[in-house]
């Protein structure tokens, strides 16, 4: 009915509503109402939900989510954290006190986005009953001044004062404008799906977290090493390491086994030694033989970026290095070890670190540690270095230890041993005894105690990874809703135009008068926006120009 | 054996076809830059001339007008000085810009050659394809709108890029690691730098309607080339009109990153240094899309923050590549 700043009012979101009215309320302290404890919730709701606060949550997001990329995050990498805290022993205790390893699961960066969600749910849920009476409902009246709306125009054509209010209808309608009709005017809404899209990318922001966190408590996952010709079977006990969910039952995974016959590895080898680009790896494929639940077997590669999906679980190559084949005999010639034993990869040669553990030797057990390099040379002060990555000219580099590898029955890395039982092998010369070993070759320990010999050929293993996350299509299909609804909402425009038609006025008449043009009539269009538009003007151009046009005779 | 040496033979020649476009480039922008800054200078005298024109304009229609309806009035004050100056210098701006950017696509194009694969592996590929984005967004947007004034702020931060990518990133022409071997390499990367370079332009403009703020609000007397600029209000407007194309765009290239992550790493989100920034921006962003309809918040606030976003882009893209341990980590320096 009245006039415009009614229309722009009942345009403005309502949180920027609330958001000023409890300004007001909380802006002048002394006066402030005595609210009372559910006075006091609603305040605190209120400010919760108000679009200032859902901009300084989202800023403080932002700021919070910093640290975790400059320190190193125990969940990423907890060798660097421990590397952190022993080389900084004043100021890491402190970030550790303060979370700063463990920053996205930290209590603070938690409570930054549990409010950010409640503030974002207090919004969806007012703004969607708002919006869905809104589509309900008519437009409203057109207001009797047009010229009060920020962009209108305004012809005289010559029709009746009908046939311009069908037009005009018919025009709106073309393009999907809500109509509300009256004698003298039309009243068009459009864009109600900005609203659609906006909201929609809101609710889609919880459905993502909410699938992530259903990733964390019902998703698992398994890492195993497995040399070239070895064997793994998915059962919890064959996992080197198993990271399950809280509500996960590792017991009732679905068995399935797996078979590694071969590694495909290559390296750059066609730039110059010295370019940074020189031994990068350039691609890992692992060709394997999978048995299912039913004993169906099938050949399959494994390679980066190509997982394979088995028993309700993906399974990825995420790592590799070399399982040399390592014999040690006792000195009756009797075979004490053999296996192929995984080297753990220290950079990107391939300078591997790795252990051998004769439980069986006797009377003493021995314990053999040091390193695998496929390509050996000798650097002055660091000693055995690889030069490549692949293998040319592999040795094993090994000391030697004579006691007990496990003391207190604890478990310890497969690839160091623990020497505090132990004691180190000395060669004739009084020196710790190193062994050299090429493949092929037999290295004798001192005083009869055996030999070491490295098989010819020697095999690589692969790191896969089993990983199941129950959340992760929820949360793509939530991401993708989320991105349509943000296209949606920044794209479409919510507009209102009004189209109100008169006789044209008297002092136009008198020269139409003498065309005896008694049907001429002024039309003019307002247009009103919500949000930016700086199109609107020409939109309001266009309407009437397409009014015009249908009507026939442009005055 | 043979087919391969040739083979390497020709990606030497190929890409060091491509480095020469890009120095070349280098060259013609650099002239192209100073062509928009002769046509910057000269803008106060032109606006001089101009306004000195156009009163006599006016006081011509005001003398012959007689209906005095709105329509005929307001066509009055735009429509009159329709034979403005010919910006010459400009105009020789935007040839060499034109010239420019093809140099610098035909770069990427025959780096792309050399590596049998789109050339986006490494900070040097990423620098010159997202410079390449910058100029060529520009200049398709000149196509439809008289925007020769902002020349100067693309060509600037482009040329600027060129020379880091010369200089500081340059990488050998080589193969991908595996991790990188993917199709998601190119989608995800290609719509990253894409957004980039829009985003690029989004802090231009919102750099300048920061000064043309203070320009007009009389508190600075420096500047007098802003004159020849649009009103702060409108190049907010460009402003945030470019930044609701690139948001959309950050926001895929977030979803892609987190499938390829899911591809290659067995998991879409897994807080590496590169993601945490990655995200960081765009919580920025949004922020600033808040900030806009937020009451109580002008939109200089909002435009620090989004100045404060692209302060974001440029540490993911130069501190994060190069510092920050993390699976990201094929700066290729
Ligand atoms: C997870 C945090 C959030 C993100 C990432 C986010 C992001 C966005 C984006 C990108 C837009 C589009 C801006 C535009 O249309 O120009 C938007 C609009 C909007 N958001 Fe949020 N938002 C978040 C939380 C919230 C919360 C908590 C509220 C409520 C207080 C809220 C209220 C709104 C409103 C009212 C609009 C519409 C603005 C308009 O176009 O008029 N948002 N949001």
């Amino acid at each position: 009915m009245t006039p415009p700043d009614d229309l722009t009012a009942a345009y403005a979101t309502t949180d920027e509503d609330r958001t000023s009215t409890s300004s007001k309320g909380s802006g002048d302290g002394p006066t402030l109402p005595r609210l009372g404890f559910l006075g006091g919730l609603r305040w605190f709701w209120r400010q919760l939900t108000s679009m200032r606060t859902a901009l300084f949550l989202l800023l403080l997001l932002a700021i919070a989510a910093v640290p975790g990329s400059i320190w190193p995050q125990r969940g990423i990498d907890a060798v660097r954290v421990s590397d952190y805290l022993a080389q900084h022993t004043t100021i890491g205790p402190w970030l550790d006190r303060f979370g700063f390893f463990d920053v996205y699961s930290s209590p603070w960066f938690a409570a930054i986005y549990l409010l950010l969600v409640v503030s974002l749910l207090g919004c969806i849920l007012p703004r969607t009953k708002q919006h869905w009476q809104n589509i309900r409902s008519q437009p409203p009246k057109a207001p009797r001044r047009l010229e009060r709306l920020p962009a209108h125009t305004s012809a005289t054509v010559d029709a009746s004062h009908d046939d311009v209010l069908a037009a005009a209808r018919e025009v709106l309608r073309s393009k999907r404008f809500r109509l509300r009709v009256q004698d003298d005017a039309v009243s068009g809404e459009v864009g109600a799906l900005r609203e659609t899209g906006n909201l929609l990318f809101h609710v889609s922001l919880v459905v993502v977290i909410v699938a992530v966190a259903a990733g964390h408590v019902l998703g698992w996952r398994g890492d195993v090493i497995v040399p070239e010709g070895g064997d793994f079977a998915s059962t919890v006990t064959q996992y080197d390491t198993i990271d399950p969910g809280p509500w996960v039952d590792v017991a009732g995974l679905t068995p399935w086994s797996l078979h590694l016959d071969k590694l495909h590895v290559s390296f750059e080898d066609g730039v110059p030694t010295d370019s940074p680009q020189y031994g990068q790896p350039r691609s890992f494929t692992a060709d394997v033989t999978t048995g299912d639940e039913d004993g169906r077997t099938e050949q399959r590669k494994i390679s980066v970026n190509h997982p394979i999906n088995e028993g309700g679980a993906s399974v990825y190559l995420l790592g590799n290095g070399y399982a040399p084949v390592v014999t040690v005999r006792d000195k009756a010639g009797k075979v004490l070890y053999r296996k192929a034993t995984p080297f753990l990869p220290q950079d990107n040669t391939y300078k591997s670190v790795g252990a051998v553990k004769v439980t069986g030797a006797t009377p003493q057990q021995l314990g053999f540690a040091g390193f695998f390099v496929p390509s050996l040379d000798f650097d002055d002060r660091m000693g055995p270095i690889s030069t490549f990555p692949g293998l040319r000219k592999p040795a094993l580099v090994l000391t030697a230890f004579e006691g007990d590898l496990f003391p207190d029955g604890r478990p310890q890395s497969v690839y160091t041993l623990n020497t505090a039982k132990m004691t180190q092998l000395k060669g004739a010369n009084g020196q710790p005894l190193r062994l050299l070993v090429t493949p092929g070759q037999t290295v004798q320990l001192p005083g009869g105690q055996g030999s070491v010999t490295l098989e010819k050929t020697i095999p690589r293993w692969a790191g896969l990874s089993v990983r199941s996350d129950p959340g992760k299509i929820p949360a793509l299909v939530g991401a993708l809703a989320g991105l349509a609804g943000l296209v949606m909402s920044l794209t479409l425009r919510r507009r209102r135009v009004f189209v109100r038609v008169a006789p044209a006025p008297s002092s136009d008449a008198s020269s139409a008068a003498a065309e005896g043009g008694e049907r001429r009539t002024l039309v003019t269009v307002g247009g009103l926006a919500k949000g930016e538009d700086p199109r609107l003007g020409a939109a309001v151009e266009e309407i009437l120009a397409a009014i015009s046009t249908r009507t026939g005779r442009p005055a | 054996m043979i087919t391969q040496m040739l083979a390497r033979e020709t990606s030497t020649a190929l890409s060091d076809a491509s480095t020469n476009s890009l120095y070349a480039s280098a060259v013609v922008l650099t002239l192209a830059m100073l062509s928009f800054g002769v046509d910057l200078a000269q803008s106060p005298a032109r606006a001089a001339r101009e306004s000195a024109r156009r009163t006599t304009v006016v006081q011509d229609s005001a003398d012959g007008a007689g209906d005095g309806s709105t329509a005929v009035l307001t066509r009055t004050e735009t429509g009159e000085p329709a034979v403005p100056e010919k910006r010459q210098w400009a105009g020789i701006g935007m040839s060499l810009s034109w010239l420019g950017a093809f140099l610098l696509i035909a770069c990427v194009v025959l780096r792309g050659a050399a590596v049998h694969r789109p050339p986006l592996g490494n900070m040097y590929e990423f620098a010159t394809v997202g410079a390449a984005f910058t100029i060529a967004a520009y200049l398709l947007w000149s196509l439809k709108r008289d925007v020769r004034w902002l020349g100067i702020f693309v060509v600037g931060p482009v040329l600027l890029v060129e020379m880091l990518a010369a200089m500081v990133f340059y990488t050998d022409a080589t193969q991908l690691m595996p991790s990188l071997k993917s199709y998601w390499l190119s989608i995800h990367v290609t719509v990253a730098t894409l957004s980039i370079a829009l985003f690029t332009i989004g802090f231009s403009l919102t750099l300048l309607h920061l000064i043309q703020e203070r320009v007009e609000a009389g508190s600075t007397e420096r500047f007098a080339f802003m004159k020849a600029l649009p009103s702060s209000e409108r190049l907010e407007r460009l402003g945030y009109s470019v930044h609701i194309i690139a948001f959309p765009l950050w926001t895929f290239t977030l979803i892609a990153g987190a499938i390829w992550a899911q591809e290659a790493w067995g998991h879409y989100w897994n807080w590496d240094p590169k993601e945490v920034w990655t995200f960081v921006i765009w919580v920025v962003y949004a922020a600033y899309l808040h900030a806009r309809v937020t009451a109580g918040w002008n939109s200089r606030r909002a435009s620090y923050i989004a100045l404060a976003g692209f302060a974001c882009i440029i540490v993911n893209y130069c501190v994060v590549n190069v510092f920050f341990v993390g699976q990201h980590s094929y700066s290729g320096l």
